[in-house]
């Protein structure tokens, strides 16, 4: 199956610090990589030099056929690729409607409000609320139906169980299982590593800004001792 | 998570109680020049038009989170070509509004596209510097008449007549100011104005769904520009006379403490606060002793300390202002 994401040699950093130290990356049309790793190892900072917020020192990243290395963010994000950020970062003062009407403005491939609404109707009851009058999960959900209303080829998911309850993150789990029929690929990038085996086809590992270990979730999960030692749990 | 501020003072939608309120003010408004003489017309006139230029500065500072100093260099525009359209074209009073208008809007869009690259305290020294620029050159050019100004503007007319009675050029004002309210109020509530809201509280997120926030900035500033314009053309309607004293510091300062005190982003709340501020300037200022600023000094601190969102969040809690705190629109990894 193509690659719908491929990065290659990718370095990148803050303030000529290196974080990310030749990583190199692919994921296939529509599949899912669990991205993997202990706090530091570089993740959110891959998931942000590929949607363009961190500029790179040098690499490759290609969606489909297109260069995007070094894209602004919003040509990333006209490009297909959309993030669910870390801490979900919905627009506080704007209502639910409002927040999914500013991301769906510039939509596409049949994503709309209502299409949403129908997904997570739980968010359609609540649609003339503030962001911020939210619970956790409820504002998670919002930054996943922000992200689709974009109508991405690939989704970026940092840490979408953050800070939320068990019961919560179960009921994204589910959301996030039921988009597997969408046909979106992702790079998911959690802590929670149930969730992670639960969502993902594949796991990457990372370990000091670089992919040091890739394998099927069957197989990452079967070899408890190369978790344990990759990871420090298992 | 980016967590929510009060916004109270955002504008939102009308109610059937916010439209009567509405209602019961225009009908006030509009019968001033029958209750009241011809002195408190002229100040209400005055007060109009600032709250146009205080409009500007409420666009840009609590709707698009661009606090500035600048609006008066913009104003000044409207003002000077306004007397210039009276004193040598015409005194239609349509076509001065209208030249003002674009006379702000050509500046703010000569100007702007520096400007909107600052954010924060950058770009309130970078609006500063404009309002600046613009009037030392209106304080030293000669054909605009220098520290002069430009007087002996004949009076405004409507379709041929001339607006002579200080009750007609009020109707006249109120009429524009209400309409450019009304046009303010339509962009704020747009998509446009959605897309302005998102920019200020976190750009990054805009730009990550698309956005060029830079481009949602500079319209805004264009805008803004020609609604000061508009509001100088107003401003010299009634005076008939313009100086660099209209489009200094002060008036760029007492229109950004207007907002304060009016409640940054509800676009109502700093019309009130520009009444107020021109109320105390104006006109209480002479009864007692010349300390106009002092006392306008001790409302914008009660005003601080006592409704933090202004005017037009007075009653809804001391919750903190619509927060611009560091790092605000950045986003990092953890």
């Amino acid at each position: 199956m193509a690659d719908v994401l491929s990065v290659r040699d990718l370095r990148a950093g803050y303030a000529g610090s290196t974080v990310l130290d030749g990583v190199d990356l692919t994921v296939p049309a529509g599949g899912v990589v669990a991205l993997l790793g202990r706090n530091g190892a570089g993740k959110s900072t891959f998931v942000h030099t590929v949607m363009g917020m961190l500029k790179p020192y040098s690499g490759s990243i290609r969606l489909g056929d297109r260069e995007l290395a070094g894209a602004a963010a919003h040509t990333v994000a006209r490009a297909g690729v959309a993030i669910v950020p870390q801490g979900r970062r919905v627009f506080a003062p704007l209502t639910v409607a409002e927040n999914l009407r500013i991301a769906s403005t510039r939509g596409r491939d049949g994503w709309t409000p209502e299409r949403v609404y129908e997904l997570m109707p739980r968010l359609a009851e609540r649609r003339d609320n503030r962001g911020d009058q939210l619970s956790g999960g409820e504002q998670q959900m919002l930054a996943i139906g922000r992200a689709l209303l974009r109508g991405p080829r690939l989704l970026l998911l940092d840490e979408p169980s953050d800070g939320l309850a068990p019961a919560v993150v179960d009921q994204v789990a589910e959301l996030l299982e039921g988009l597997r029929g969408e046909g979106i690929a992702a790079v998911l990038v959690e802590q929670d590593l149930h969730l992670a085996f639960r969502l993902a086809d594949e796991v990457a590992v990372m370990q000091k800004g670089r992919i040091v270990h890739r394998s099927s979730t069957a197989d990452f999960r079967a070899d408890r001792a190369r978790a344990h030692a990759l990871l420090g749990v298992g | 998570m980016e967590r929510a501020e009060a916004g109270a003072t955002e504008v939102t939608r009308s109610s059937p109680r916010r439209l009567v309120l509405a209602g019961a003010v225009l009908a006030v408004l509009v019968a001033v020049p029958v209750v009241l003489g011809a002195y408190p017309v002229t100040t209400m006139t005055r007060m109009l038009a600032f709250a146009v230029l205080v409009l500007s500065v409420d666009l840009l500072t609590g709707v698009a989170g661009l606090p500035t100093l600048g609006q008066a260099a913009y104003f000044g525009a409207g003002a000077y070509t306004a007397v210039l359209v009276g004193l040598h074209l015409t005194s239609d009073a349509m076509a001065q509004v209208a030249a003002g208008l674009v006379a702000g809007l050509v500046a703010a869009a000569a100007t702007g596209w520096v400007a909107v690259r600052a954010r924060g305290i950058v770009f309130l020294m970078l609006t500063l510097a404009i309002g600046e620029s613009v009037h030392q050159v209106a304080d030293t050019w000669s054909a605009v008449g220098g520290s002069n100004g430009l007087a002996g503007m004949p009076p405004i007319s409507l379709f041929g007549s001339p607006l002579l009675a200080s009750g007609f050029v009020y109707w006249w004002v109120l009429a524009v100011a209400i309409a450019v309210f009304a046009g303010v109020a339509l962009v704020v509530r747009s998509p446009y104005g959605r897309t302005l809201r998102g920019v200020r509280d976190n750009e990054a997120r805009m730009r990550a769904l698309g956005y060029r926030p830079a481009l949602a900035r500079y319209g805004v500033f264009c805008l803004a520009g020609a609604v000061a314009g508009a509001g100088g053309a107003l401003w010299v309607a009634q005076a008939r006379f313009v100086s660099p004293g209209d489009l200094g510091f002060e008036v760029a300062a007492l229109a950004l403490l207007s907002v304060v005190i009016g409640g940054a982003g509800s676009l109502w709340g700093p019309c009130l606060g520009a009444a107020l501020v021109l109320l105390v300037r104006d006109n209480l200022s002479a009864s007692i002793g010349g300390h106009g600023p002092l006392v306008l000094g001790l409302v914008f601190v009660a005003v601080v300390f006592l409704m933090p969102r202004g005017l037009a969040g007075a009653g809804r809690g001391k919750g903190p202002r619509r927060g611009r705190g560091k790092g605000r629109g950045k986003e990092r990894p953890s």
